[in-house]
């Protein structure tokens, strides 16, 4: 346990010694400003047109949840699957090219301490930007009160969705001594689980509902519309662990070919 | 305390290490000699557990490496031959870093790594981020990473590289002081430097065992070379200094530096009586004794021999001319 917190805290230094972790949450924090603005605007427009029509159809209020949250959500996701793997890619990368490595896996740490030391540190700078972009919705409150259930849905599902992408570069990272190569290859692999949501056949079989269930971001939808169903909240743990896991055997195929 | 047994290490096509066992006592500092590529560093990386065996099977401080390899790294300091360190760190922190990795009690911490520094001189550079130190300073960081927390057996993979003269000194007389208390394994290409600090080498090429025995045994069986040239009839004294005693061999040199000396090249069995009856012996017969030069083997000299003798006769069971 000590040791855990000692490997955390290092890898945490690690991050905030290196620009990445500062360019990669300043581009978060801009884009997400950016994308609740546009939001935002278009829900003031959408607003004010349903006020002009109020008379034909009835007073109706638009919801804040639907027409400002859920397109929030959905391109922080977007956002994340971008930028996330610029996060992870030099975690085992860079220790393998210089060569540190050696002298990590020689002092008395176990492979799943090393592992979990490194996953936690980067999910810890990944919470603190999702915090930051929290800022925006705290804006939003100041205005008019957002539905705090939907909020609080997005953000589990965001968290969730983070810990799911953050496990898989760190995987990736264990592959290549090469950090550009690690980012790419998490950036295809998480683009390809994805696009795989596209391919849905249009009949509803057992196949089709597989293809789903593997899509990565089908589980997102419901988190953004404020239901937490347990069968996304499992998808994602697992999809956390089975590439933490990998991480852990990719490590000991490493040792055998030296 | 370090014990290797048959341990074979192939990378893919290429076997780096082939069959090799040795043992190592406690307390003893036992250097690891061999040309480059001779399999020195994958050995040390075998034993630090870093990498696991393709054959065979290591021992390190009663433990198989194998089996127990976290009880194992809990007693070994290990100085990698890149010196791959942290350069975003600072030195102190680095320390207090790797000092907290190896168990030292949170109290002690500061005093152990104050103690690490003060071996290595390097606490005047306490505050510097690694990256920015020179070579030698950042060799230094790497053997006071290995030292902290006083592990049983050391494991250095040229320790002394680029050091300046100064430090090469004294980092050497800081290894030989753990002499007794510590297992120390060190590679090395300065075999002045092994002579010195070790007790025992051990000798490997091309991923084959040469030897692995004390350097006195190792210079002993060499015999050493001794070099006469006194002012004597050269028959007469030739055929005198192949009778004494731990004479083995002799062989004539022509005219010695004086005009009127015969020079003779001895190969002794035994080199200090063969020393003391030849002075004795040219001496009691009334001839003058020019030069009475050589001695031991040293180390090199063995080394060069075993190595150079490999290299003749790359495959011993060919048969040659
Ligand atoms: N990771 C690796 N993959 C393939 N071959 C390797 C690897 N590491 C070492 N080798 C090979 O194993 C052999 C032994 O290398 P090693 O580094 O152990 O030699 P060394 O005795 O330490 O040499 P030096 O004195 O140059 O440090 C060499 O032929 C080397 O090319
Ligand atoms: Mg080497």
């Amino acid at each position: 346990m000590r040791n855990l917190i000692t490997l955390t805290g290092r890898e945490l230094r690690a991050f905030f010694y290196s620009p990445i972790a500062y360019a990669t949450g300043f581009i978060f924090a801009v884009i997400t400003g950016v994308f609740f603005y546009a939001a935002l605007s278009y829900y003031g427009m959408a607003s004010y047109e349903m006020s002009r029509m109020a008379q034909f159809a009835g007073p109706r209020e638009l919801s804040l949840g639907e027409y400002v949250l859920r397109p929030l959500f959905g391109n922080l996701s977007v956002v994340m699957l971008l930028m996330l793997p610029l996060l992870t890619m030099r975690l085992f990368s860079e220790e393998r090219k210089a060569g540190s490595l050696e002298l990590l896996f020689t002092w008395p740490l176990t492979d799943f301490q090393i592992t979990l030391g490194k996953f936690l540190a980067v999910y810890l700078v990944f919470l603190l930007m999702l915090a930051v972009s929290a800022l925006n919705i705290a804006i939003l409150a100041w205005f008019a009160p957002p539905p705090w259930g939907v909020v609080a849905c997005g953000y589990l599902g965001l968290a969730l969705l983070g810990a799911a992408f953050l496990a898989m570069g760190l995987f990736m990272s264990t592959l290549t001594e090469n950090q550009v190569i690690a980012a790419a290859l998490s950036f295809g692999a998480l683009l390809l689980f994805w696009v795989v949501g596209w391919l849905v056949p249009e009949q509803k079989d057992a196949f089709a509902a597989m293809v789903e269930y593997l899509s990565i971001f089908s589980h997102f939808e419901r988190f953004s519309k404020g239901v937490v169903d347990t069968r996304d909240v499992v998808y994602y743990l697992s999809f956390a662990f089975l590439f933490l896991f990998l991480t852990l055997r990719s490590l000991e195929a490493a040792k055998y070919r030296g | 305390m370090i014990k290797a047994e048959n341990l074979t290490k192939r990378y893919g096509a290429v076997t780096a290490v082939n069959a090799v066992s040795f043992e190592v006592a406690p307390g003893e500092i036992c250097g690891f000699l061999g040309p480059n590529g001779a399999g020195k560093t994958t050995t040390m990386r075998v034993l630090t557990g870093f990498i696991p065996p393709s054959q065979g099977r290591v021992e390190v401080a009663g433990l198989d490496v194998a089996r127990d390899p976290l009880e194992v790294k809990k007693r070994v300091g290990y100085l990698p031959e890149t010196t791959p360190l942290y350069g975003d760190m600072r030195v102190e922190e680095y320390l207090q870093f790797v000092g907290r990795i190896k168990g030292v009690a949170r109290g002690g911490l500061t005093q152990a790594v104050g103690g690490v520094m003060e071996a290595a001189r390097i606490a005047d550079r306490r505050r510097s981020l690694i990256r920015t130190l020179s070579k030698g300073y950042r060799q230094r960081v790497g053997l006071a990473q290995a030292l902290i927390g006083g592990p049983e057996v050391l494991i250095l993979d040229e320790p002394t590289i680029g050091l300046d003269p100064t430090q090469i000194k004294d980092i050497r007389s800081l290894i030989k002081s753990l002499a007794g208390k510590r297992t120390v394994i060190l590679s090395s290409h300065i075999l002045s430097e092994v002579q010195l600090i070790c007790s025992r080498v051990v000798i490997i090429k091309g991923g084959r065992l040469l030897a692995s025995e004390s350097i006195e045994s190792l210079a002993a069986a060499l015999g050493g070379h001794l070099s006469v040239s006194a002012k004597a009839p050269a028959d007469q004294l030739g055929e005198a200094l192949a009778r004494l005693p731990g004479v083995k061999s002799v062989a004539a040199r022509g005219p010695g530096a004086e005009p009127g000396a015969a020079r003779f090249e001895i190969v002794p069995s035994d080199v200090s009586l063969a020393r003391r009856e030849i002075a004795r012996f040219v001496v009691g017969r009334g001839w003058e004794l020019v030069a009475l030069t050589g001695g031991a083997a040293s180390l090199e000299e063995a080394y060069l021999s075993l190595v150079g003798r490999a290299d003749a006769h790359p495959e011993p069971e060919a048969p040659h001319a």
